[in-house]
């Protein structure tokens, strides 16, 4: 199991044990993380699982994939670290992950 | 992703028509589709209405090329092989499309017939209604910036029908995708001034639209910036400017239409007015005809919900066929419905040109 911690834009942090093989955005779903929507169901279609990656995870959650950032241009506030969990699958190199919940997710 | 909104500003002059039939089906999604099938076995006439400009629903508009390995007897298919397949088997059945429309309106005549009503004013009257509208229509998405209603119809647009009504104006266009770089194309000699604003300096949009922008820019006509928007500035539902976000800091530009392109989701839209009974953005249908509470009007697919309802496509298959038999009996009120097999009735196989 991987640990994943969410931090919502109020501060509100939650930590949930993941099983490796996931991604990012079925381990929120599963443990009812507000403020990721996933509306097309993984399918990287829809920019509504969108999140921040924490500065000291980005190398290790991976830069996102052409696809990836074609359907970032969906989501809103865009920065640095931005990803779309459905797109992070879960290992145990990622274990201890913080991603940060945007505000608004369209 | 992007074409309906172009498809609308094309269709806005053809003059609304008054269609009789037997069924409206709502979506051409899976379950739509299919529907014309089961119905068209027992005769019934369909015409199939949908806010997208090509049939498919969520197979074609979110996952046209991921691969689904749970429809029965296809290991695997795309959402897109299964819509043109579908298509294919409803063939023979004729069923009339009407693209890049939305039921609005819904009422019962004093004959027992609906009277339907489209975005574009084409009515009809039917017998019956099936709604298979899976997640609800597509429609743009509206970017979360504070006080973003107050704005739109009056300087907030996310589609264009009149290229006139721009002229003279300091139009903003967000996006990168086709409909951004279209309508800045289009809108490019007529605005007073033109301002592309996009996350990042490359483009989804196809090649030769990002070249002719790019000359455009080059040539002071158009402006690119590279950023997002943070604010609308305005005052009474009439914007003048919008504050975006760039590599170098905040910026404040002239904006007068602001045309944001982030393309599209789902949301149940007019179906919530029509005086059904829902339960959290579903409709309630019964298990033996999918019926809703309303008689003649059928939910099927994504969109009902029912004890031990799974949101499946094979379940909207089963969905689709009980549903015909009940539609029959509508229709048809005096016609015996004969349950016949397409591997040994002659009939059925006559109907699909396989006889």
């Amino acid at each position: 199991m991987t640990k994943i911690t969410f931090i919502q834009p109020d501060g509100a942090s939650q930590t949930v044990e993941a099983e490796n093989g996931l991604t990012v955005m079925e381990a929120a779903k599963l443990n009812d993380i507000e403020g990721i929507e996933a509306e097309c169901g993984g399918a990287c279609a829809c920019a509504t699982c969108h999140v921040y990656v924490d500065e000291a995870w980005r190398a290790a959650a991976g830069k996102p994939s052409e696809m990836e950032e074609d359907m970032l241009d969906f989501a809103f506030d865009v920065r640095d670290g931005s990803r779309l969990c459905c797109q992070i699958r879960v290992s145990a190199g990622i274990d201890g992950l913080i991603v940060r919940v945007p505000a608004k997710q369209f | 992703m992007t074409t309906t909104l172009e498809q609308h500003a094309s269709k806005a002059d053809i003059a609304p028509e008054l269609i009789e039939t037997d069924v409206v089906i709502i979506g051409a999604g899976p379950c739509g589709l299919f529907a014309v099938f089961e119905l068209g076995l027992l005769d019934l006439k369909c015409h199939v209405v949908d806010i997208l400009d090509r049939p498919g629903g969520q197979c074609a508009e979110l996952y046209p090329e991921k691969p689904i390995y749970d429809v029965p007897a296809l290991p695997i298919v795309t959402g897109q092989e299964l819509t043109d397949r579908l298509m294919e088997q409803i063939k023979p059945f004729d069923p009339v499309f009407h693209f890049s429309e939305r039921i609005d309106q819904l009422s019962r005549d004093a004959d027992g017939r609906f009277r339907l009503v489209t975005d574009y004013g084409t009515t009809f009257l039917t017998k019956v209604v099936v709604i298979a509208a899976g997640g609800g229509s597509f429609t743009p998405k509206r970017p979360p910036l504070d006080g973003i209603a107050d704005y739109e119809g009056s300087s907030v647009f996310y589609s264009v029908r009149r290229i006139e009504s721009m002229r003279g104006k300091d139009i903003v266009i967000v996006g990168g995708g086709d409909s951004a770089l279209d309508w800045t194309l289009n809108l490019q000699p007529v605005a007073k001034s033109l301002t592309l604003v996009h996350r990042r300096d490359e483009f989804r949009a196809a090649p030769h639209s990002v070249e002719k922008m790019r000359a455009l820019v080059a040539d002071g006509q158009v402006r690119l910036a590279i950023g997002q928007v943070t604010k609308l500035v305005g005052d009474g539902g009439q914007l003048s400017s919008v504050a975006i976000k760039t590599a170098d800091g905040e910026e404040t530009i002239p904006c007068t239409a602001l045309l944001p392109f982030f393309g599209l989701t789902m949301k149940l839209g007019p179906v919530a007015n029509w005086g059904l009974h829902l339960n959290e953005n579903l409709v309630p249908v019964d298990t033996e005809r999918f019926e809703t509470s309303e008689h003649g009007i059928f939910a099927i697919g994504d969109i009902n919900t029912y004890p031990g309802k799974l949101k499946l496509i094979l379940s909207g298959f089963h969905e689709a066929a009980l549903m015909a038999q009940a539609a029959h009996k509508i229709v048809y009120p005096d016609k015996k419905v004969l349950f016949q097999y397409t591997t040994s009735s002659s009939s059925l196989q006559k109907k699909l040109g396989v006889k």
